[in-house]
């Protein structure tokens, strides 16, 4: 068994430096202060297009939560040139699928279409980057569509619902406290001028980044940058507060009730991520210590909790390096049937006590490596998913080259690292704990609910 | 809009690439399996699908059986228990998965090209597919995980709905029933019920072999005669047919739910694979509620009355009739309001059809999106799947714009007449009281 992960390994370095080698990137800054990375892939006639926005839910504050998400609906909602509807059928006609997401951190806007149509991307793209018209009586529509996306994804999603009380819990000061949807309350008293002020305050080329993908040429790609992103106004950004969460002094514990079949468990452990730590290896020790619990099949949630003790249904674990602020090691679990959430807690918590005291395996810390190797080259048949990364990173703070620095980092974690940041930060006065507690369909609280 | 069409000419000569079209090739294995291959060396990595003829609408009177056959594969095979073979995938970044649909499973293995790691991850999958031990223990405990997403399901007013909209339309026809199963039925299957089913569909003559990726067509034909040996030679079994004149006449079902929004699913039974109308009936549904935005449901529902994030509609063709159907999600007391909205659509649109430039719309979009619907080697591992299992011509994706482009409006008026009966439909709202009235 040994002798082969070690061949297996070799193998994979090797596999590493191919996969590399294809990746071609290319910045260039507009003069307006537009950043412009192109990788190249010429697997197949197609390209994307993100733009992505140095904005989220991460820079609201109570009254407006939910601006950043909503601007991002209206976003499709015209401009003086292309009035509503025309943007849609624009892209439509070239065969464009397009979209947006808002995060904490960003708001990201993007189109994927044959190579010959990205100058129309560019053409609507750039145009609404300034020219964004707010229609009050389009503003009163799109509201009550972002309701009841709000009701679809999170009042009546029981998980969800628990996930949104157990970020307002770990989180006080800093706006990661609020949904990325917003609070319902301030989407009903939301007005279109608290998106023209967002709209003002953070759509500007010099707090955007512009990320292609595809099989293009990158000169083309400035060039066509220039043409028509080139023609924006730099404007001043300077409402940069940094909302730093103030620091957590214990544990704390929230109980959602709802109506619901089954029990959830959420827990988190406030962590720093690569943008905020001191020593960056001690990142990437953490995201090897999530694939240690919970990186395939194998990994030791499934292995221990699902598979030998059979107190969870399911159980996860995750953390995201990546955020722009202090973040949380996540863990989640439905117990089994019989089985109860605070057996499982003390069961997760007793793994976490074993990675403590000791060291993981080799064939582990292998295995997770591989896991990672091998996924550098998956995430390349995804256009949209390199354009992801890239975009994700630049717009945190990082910079793109953080991905092609990835998988070299990781090999770098021994087990000694991994319990060191073990004993450092899955601490109980840094943990949060939310309790799911279902409550049957015919209880008060399902009647209130209506 | 002029200004527009101007750029576009000049785009066109600047970057016309070639239609990248996979090559696909195709061959029978000595025990019966069919296999298709699309050679890609782009990438240092290889996607492989099986297609089994052992879907849910195989389960019998014990719904849930082929999803916990599935499920059960890979927790115990030859000498490995589940952690072994998760292990022995997993040092070698393999991904391994089984899924189940009403006509058929799917098992895929993704996994880089490399020799060693590739022979290691074939090697299991082998394992799983030909000497599953379904151990007892394992058997329980993925019974009772089945019976908790059965739960789960049972919390989520879109799981609801899909279930009894399934039965409601398929009433005694296996396609009814659930992949997952429901509480009754998962408690009553024994483990000997599991080793039954692989027996009787785990088999050779009717698998469907799928391989993208970077291999010579030796290599391809190697790990296809390898799949293909692992499974057993067997019987197929005929299928339950769908008896057209049982198509259930017009109903309304209200499933009482304490959600604040109420769930709404309009539809009747669509088309089979392979029905000459598919191309007419796809293009006219794309602006019916395909297209996104510019499809009349999302500007009549969403756009104009704001009424719900999301309103579709689509034919979903299987072997045998699959559903057609509209769905959206609104505030329980605009559940009415939204259905009227829909039917209201639905029969202006079966009167009138599209107009000509609604459906040359369409036409554009689905047309010179085809590039990115084979843009990746999953994609077209999907593509292969599909047009192996339900024996599609191999020039499917060659031919799929003309397809397209042929269509007309009145092919749409035709097709939607001759399949959409509106006096049958079929009408399911899942929310509280305020969503009947």
């Amino acid at each position: 068994m040994m002798k082969f992960i070690v061949a297996a390994n070799v193998a994979l370095i090797a596999v590493l430096s191919i996969a590399n080698a294809t990746a071609q990137v290319s910045t260039h800054i507009l003069d307006n202060g537009l950043k412009v990375i192109v990788k190249e892939d010429h697997r197949a006639p197609v390209v994307t297009s993100q733009v992505w926005y140095k904005v989220g839910s991460a820079q609201e504050y109570g009254g407006i939560t939910g601006v950043s998400h909503i601007l991002e609906h209206m976003m499709f909602k015209g401009t003086p040139s292309y009035p509503a509807g025309q943007f849609s059928e624009i892209l439509a006609r070239v065969g464009a699928r397009d979209n947006a997401f808002t995060g904490k951190d960003y708001t990201a806007y993007f189109q994927v279409m044959a190579v010959s149509h990205l100058e129309i991307s560019f053409q609507l793209e750039s145009d609404r980057m300034a020219h964004l018209t707010l229609d009050a009586a389009e503003f009163a529509k799109e509201i009550e569509v972002v309701k009841e996306e709000r009701r679809l994804r999170t009042e009546d999603n029981p998980n969800a619902l628990t996930y949104e009380q157990f970020m307002a819990t770990a989180f006080n000061s800093s706006a990661y406290h609020n949904p990325i949807v917003g609070w319902m309350d301030d989407l009903d008293n939301m007005q279109v001028e608290d998106l023209s002020l967002w709209y003002q305050r953070y759509y500007a080329p010099n707090n955007a980044t512009l990320v292609v993908v595809g099989d293009v040429d990158p000169k083309q790609v400035f060039s066509l940058a220039e043409q028509y992103y080139g023609q924006l106004p730099a404007r001043e950004v300077n409402y940069h507060k940094p909302r730093i969460e103030a620091p957590q002094v214990g544990q704390r514990r929230v109980e959602i009730k709802a109506v619901a079949r089954l029990p959830y468990l959420l827990m988190g452990y406030k962590v720093p991520v690569l943008n905020t730590i001191e020593d960056r290896s001690e990142a990437y020790a953490l995201a090897v210590l999530a694939g240690i619990l919970d990186g395939g099949r194998s990994s030791r949630l499934s292995k221990y909790l699902v598979r030998e003790q059979e107190i969870a249904a399911s159980s996860g674990a995750g953390y995201s390096l990546y955020a722009a602020q202090d973040s949380l090691f996540l863990f989640d679990g439905t117990p089994r049937s019989g089985t109860s959430v605070d057996q499982l807690q003390a069961a997760i918590e007793a793994q976490i006590e074993q990675l403590k005291n000791e060291l993981v395996s080799v064939a582990e810390l292998q295995r997770v490596k591989a896991q990672v190797v091998a996924s550098e080259t998956y995430q390349l048949d995804s256009v949209q998913r390199q354009a992801y990364i890239l975009g994700s990173l630049e717009t945190v703070g990082l910079g793109w080259q953080s991905m092609q620095h990835y998988s070299r980092e990781i090999n770098k974690v021994d087990a000694d690292a991994v319990r060191a940041v073990a004993r450092k930060y899955l601490i109980s006065d840094k943990q949060t704990i939310a309790v799911l507690t279902p409550v049957g369909e015919q209880s008060e609280l399902a009647k209130n609910e209506r | 809009m002029k200004v527009w069409l101007g750029v576009l000419a000049s785009t066109l000569i600047l970057w016309q690439s070639a239609s990248a079209l996979p090559q696909i090739q195709s061959w029978t294995t000595d025990d019966g399996t069919r296999v298709y291959f699309a050679p890609s060396d782009e990438l240092a990595m290889v996607d492989v699908a099986i297609s089994l003829d052992a879907g849910s609408e195989r389960d019998g009177s014990l719904a849930g059986l082929s999803t916990l056959t599935h499920s059960l594969l890979d927790k115990g095979a030859a000498n490995m228990d589940a952690d072994a073979i998760a292990a022995r995938f997993e040092d070698v970044g393999a991904q391994y998965g089984a899924s189940v649909s009403l006509d058929r499973s799917m098992i895929t293995l993704r996994s880089l090209s490399d020799e060693t790691l590739f022979q290691s991850a074939v090697d299991t999958l082998l394992k799983v597919i030909a000497k599953p031990s379904f151990p007892q223990r394992d058997f329980e405990r993925e019974k009772n995980r089945l019976l908790i997403a059965i739960q789960n399901g049972q919390q989520n007013p879109s799981d609801i709905i899909s279930k009894a909209f399934y039965t409601a339309i398929y009433e005694k026809h296996p396609y009814a029933q659930s992949g997952q199963g429901s509480a009754e039925s998962v408690q009553t299957i024994q483990r000997s019920d599991i080793e039954d089913f692989y027996q009787q569909y785990f088999i050779a003559n009717t698998a469907v072999v799928a391989i993208v990726g970077d291999l010579t067509r030796d290599q391809a034909e190697q790990l296809a005669t390898n799949i293909s040996q692992a499974l057993a030679s067997g019987q197929p079994t005929p299928k339950d047919m769908l008896v057209a004149d049982s198509t259930p006449k017009s109903k309304q079902e209200h499933i009482v739910f304490p959600s604040q929004q109420a769930h709404v699913r309009i539809g009747q039974l669509g088309v089979a694979r392979g029905d000459p109308d598919y191309f007419s009936l796809y293009v006219g549904n794309h602006v019916l509620g395909g297209g996104g935005f510019t499809s009349r449901l999302v500007e009549e529902v969403r756009s104009k009355r704001g009424l719900s994030y999301s309103v579709y509609s689509y034919f979903m063709p299987l072997q045998q009739p699959g559903p057609f159907m509209i769905g959206l999600q609104t505030r329980a007391d605009q559940a009415q309001q939204a259905l009227q909205v829909c039917l209201d659509v639905l029969d202006k649109y079966q009167s009138e059809g599209p107009s000509e430039a609604e459906l040359e719309l369409s036409k554009r979009n689905i047309i010179s999106g085809f590039p990115l619907r084979i843009d990746s080697n999953r994609d077209v591992l999907g593509y292969l799947s599909m047009i192996g299992y339900y024996q599609l011509p191999l020039s499917y994706l060659a031919d799929f714009s003309a397809k397209i482009e042929a269509v007309s409006v009145k092919d749409v008026r035709q097709a939607f007449r001759k399949h959409i009966d509106l006096d049958s439909l079929v009408t399911v709202i899942v929310g509280n009281e305020a969503a009947a009235k």
